[in-house]
């Protein structure tokens, strides 16, 4: 019946998500059988009597208590299945086990930060280790947002004024999608995250070194890859429109006009200072929204960055 | 196409002996409408109102569906996407579904099913539809003056933050709600002193039950609402912390507030609608509503638990588990009454003689759209599954096939049912039931694709998505214009009926109500002498009562 399952639901990545998709699916059965119980009676029902004559004769009865409460208790019953196989499966989904890796995250427009025990901070991925319980720490520095891992079949809100929490294992090594289900205004469909499940191998070499696929990346491709994950697409086109932000194309070495009525020379300090101290400068007829990514990008991707941006002609 | 078969007595038409409301030579002229405390006017003023509310944000509606053809941006931006949404549901919550029914259909039906002459108080009646104006005009003022972006629900503290007239905006709905109260105080004080001589409770049609218990909800949970919005307001005027972290306040406990009036709203929504089938089924089956108590019992039990259940709206809002949990318990309980609505209904038609008249065949829509909606809420009462599904389109599917599915279609039902009666005229049955066909497989084209995408994992609000959702969304738009074709063929099919001459027997469909016992149009004050009741409102057995002319 898998075939049947993934008609219905993503693809299953932790124990979790396969207990919640049998209560799902036994749900679906009851759904079938109730809604085909009753389109079919109404069938029968209009073919059988379907009005032939002003005289036809009718069924007298107007009430019959057996069997009234026969539909109200048999519902009854399978609605406190439901509910106890849903609360059951809720419990061990909210109780984080004691020994999970401890992470905190942090929700504000239109970014997520994660930020590791020892002090290392990442931007729209989240690197795990497979087979260990990770909990996550969760607060928004301005709205509410929600941190949504279809994958896990798990998701909860993102406050300002207090910390939430969710925690998860995933034995499968491999990516999965998080998304933002809490609107949250202009880039609410960009609030991407990417959560990447690897081998305790490979996590330890993560945590010492970055991404290993990215290290001997040429920079311009780098800067490409990190202009979409790290959020810099959502504001910043790079097609000549405007955005939140001011168009990455033909940028560079442009003079430009700020706020405070600077003109200043679109170049490599220019940049590293607009993406460290965004505040710093900001251009006329834009809001000064951007938040820092000091800690957030190494030297190289910075770097990087930079020179995607002259390749923006 | 037979209208019917049924014995009537042909005594409305240009043979009428009064004039009807709609041309009483003592009421002419525009300010004859516009000051009217007839109940009958007031309601076909709703009518119109909230009939233009409908097309409005269906056109929002058409309008984000063609935006969501394709991922990416195509025709509006990201601000407009969220302001045309955000209208969308707000139009059609609070300027349409909720005065649909009771202020529309409700104020005109409902004295002449009591046998009275009006309601309870007339003049508060014309109050409420100049509030409802007052605060529709202030809706359209926030829309003209930047608009607001914080979706129907006005979460904190994005509401509190954000641009736009969303100030305004929040006082047009605290003005609303006024005429809300204003309809529920007035229907109590109607059902409770004005039935016709000899009409016990129950006696009463369930329309008048179902239309009582949103009545009662809508004195007592609208007001909370009114409170929320003021103090969302001053926080926005004043920077109170009630709501917003930074002032500190707290943004769950706007929720909390918001879902204590709007679930139960939820069912201001449903109630009447279910009430309207109830009416139906019997006169196009010949026979007596199964289970009548059950059903009017259902309603005041539905309209008591709405009122404990607010927290399954957050379940993953950071609740403590502790709530979450008894809030998913009750959410069960409250299935239960709905489950015994239908099958009551569906036992109705056993063994009667059914008729598909256009308005039945809304009603059969009703009861397969409101089963899925319905049952599709198990769902999302369990906890664990609402997790996953919470703030997807699955939640968005669900919730329009009960607001849509049922609720809509069972007002479009008692649009049909009663218009011979509001006036006068029957229209084209055969082009009506082709337009109830066309919005039955159009909603379900459209909505089904959002079950579907919803699961996968689609989150709501989305105005750029990914790529693979693309297929249950163009499927999901193809569905929105075969809906809309649907609508406008029904829309052109009753207001073609106008141009002719009377043509509506007294009783079109041999319902056993009293409203079918005036002449159509009734005259000014409704029934020549004061009705009694002298026999059940699904009472098929009894002749007739004739009209005395």
């Amino acid at each position: 019946m898998s075939w049947f399952r993934d008609f219905f639901l993503p693809m299953q990545g932790t124990s979790h998500a396969a207990a919640v998709d049998n209560l799902f699916m036994f749900i679906v059965f009851l759904n079938i059988g109730f809604f085909l119980l009753i389109a079919g009676l109404i069938g029968y029902f209009v073919l059988r009597y379907r009005r032939k004559s002003a005289h036809d004769r009718v069924g007298k009865v107007t009430h019959h208590l057996g069997l009234e409460l026969t539909w109200s208790i048999i519902p009854l019953l399978l609605c406190l299945v439901v509910f106890f196989w849903g609360f059951k499966d809720y419990m061990t989904a909210t109780v984080a086990p004691g020994d999970a890796l401890e992470i905190n995250l942090t929700g504000e427009k239109w970014i997520w930060t994660f930020e590791y025990p020892d002090g290392m901070r990442s931007l729209g991925e989240l690197y795990v280790p497979a087979g260990k319980p990770v909990k996550l720490i969760m607060q928004s520095k301005d709205v509410l947002h929600s941190f949504f891992i279809p994958n896990f079949r798990i998701k909860m809100d993102v406050l300002p004024n207090r910390y939430t929490e969710q925690w998860f294992q995933s034995n499968i090594p491999g990516e999965y999608q998080v998304q933002c289900t809490e609107y949250c205004g202009k880039g609410h469909s960009g609030m991407n995250a990417k959560i990447v499940v690897m081998s305790p191998t490979q996590y330890e070499d993560y945590l010492q070194n970055g991404p290993p696929n990215l290290r001997s990346m040429p920079l311009a491709e780098l800067g490409a890859l990190l202009y979409e994950s790290r959020g810099c697409a959502t504001c910043h086109s790079i097609n000549g429109t405007k955005g939140q932000g001011p168009t990455w194309t033909g940028s560079f070495g442009n003079m430009r006009k700020m706020t405070d009525g600077r003109e200043m020379m679109m170049d490599e300090n220019y940049i590293r200072t607009s993406i460290l101290q965004p505040q710093a400068m900001v251009v006329s007829g834009y809001e000064g929204i951007m938040p820092t990514y000091q800690g957030l990008l190494r030297d190289r991707e910075i770097l990087a960055l930079i020179e995607f941006i002259k390749k923006q002609k | 196409m037979a209208t019917t078969s049924t014995p009537v007595t042909h005594h409305g038409g240009q043979h009428a002996p009064h004039a009807s409301y709609l041309e009483d030579p003592q009421y002419r002229g525009l300010m004859s409408w516009l000051t009217t405390v007839d109940h009958k006017r007031i309601g076909l003023m709703y009518l119109w109102s909230v009939l233009t509310a409908f097309l409005l944000g269906g056109l929002f509606a058409l309008a984000l569906r063609l935006e969501l053809l394709t991922p990416k941006e195509d025709f509006m931006t990201a601000e407009t996407y969220n302001k045309v949404f955000t209208l969308h549901g707000a139009v059609m919550v609070f300027l349409f579904i909720i005065p649909a029914i009771p202020a529309a259909l409700g104020n005109f039906v409902l004295p002449l099913m009591l046998g009275a002459k009006d309601v309870a108080f007339p003049r508060l009646n014309l109050a409420s539809y100049y509030v409802y104006m007052t605060g529709a005009i202030m809706a359209l003022t926030a829309i003209l003056t930047g608009g607001i972006d914080t979706g129907w629900t006005f979460y904190t503290p994005y509401s509190t933050t954000t641009g736009g007239a969303v100030t305004l905006m929040t006082f047009s709905v605290f003005v609303l709600g006024f005429s809300s109260i204003f309809t529920g105080i007035n229907f109590v004080a109607t059902v409770h002193k004005l039935r016709a001589p000899g009409m016990g409770w129950f006696d009463l049609p369930l329309f008048v039950w179902g239309t009582y218990a949103t009545a009662i909800i809508q004195v007592l949970a609208t007001p909370v609402l009114a409170i929320t919005l003021l103090l969302l307001a001053f926080e926005r005027m004043f920077q109170i912390g009630i709501f917003d972290a930074k002032l500190g306040g707290d943004p769950v406990l706007f929720q909390h507030f918001f879902w204590f009036y709007s679930h139960p709203a939820v069912y201001i929504m449903i109630l009447p609608g279910m009430a309207i089938i109830s009416e139906i089924i019997p006169p196009f089956s010949k026979k007596h509503i199964f289970g009548y108590r059950a059903i009017a019992f259902s309603s005041v039990a539905i309209a008591l638990i709405s009122f404990i259940v607010w927290g399954h709206h957050m379940f993953t809002s950071g609740q403590s588990q502790l709530a979450a949990v008894i809030f998913s318990f009750l959410t069960f309980l409250v299935a239960i009454p709905s489950g015994i609505k239908v099958f009551n209904w569906v036992a109705t038609m056993y063994r009667g003689s059914i008729s598909l008249d256009t308005p039945m065949l809304y009603a059969i829509s009703f009861l397969l759209l409101f089963t899925i909606g319905g049952l599709t809420g198990i769902f999302l009462g369990a906890l664990s599954v609402d997790i996953h599904l919470h703030d997807t389109y699955f939640i968005v599917a669900h919730f329009h096939y009960v607001m849509m599915g049922g609720t809509v279609i069972a007002f479009l039902a008692g649009v049909h049912y009663w218009w011979p009666k509001m006036f006068g005229r029957m229209y084209n049955e055969t082009w009506a039931r082709i337009g109830c066909i066309l919005v039955f497989f159009g909603f379900n084209i459209t909505f089904l694709n959002q079950f579907a995408m919803g699961a996968k994992g689609m989150p709501r609000r989305y105005y750029s998505y990914l790529d693979q959702f693309q297929g249950n969304h163009i499927g999901s738009t193809v569905g929105s214009w075969v809906l809309a074709l649907g609508l406008f063929i029904a829309a052109g099919v009753l207001l073609a009926s106008l141009r002719k001459k009377y043509d509506a027997p007294d009783n079109p469909w041999g319902a056993r109500t009293m409203e079918w016992e005036t002449q159509s149009p009734p005259i000014t004050h409704n029934f020549p002498n004061n009705p009694v009741m002298q026999h059940g409102p699904y009472d098929f057995d009894a002749p007739a009562v004739r009209r005395e002319s």
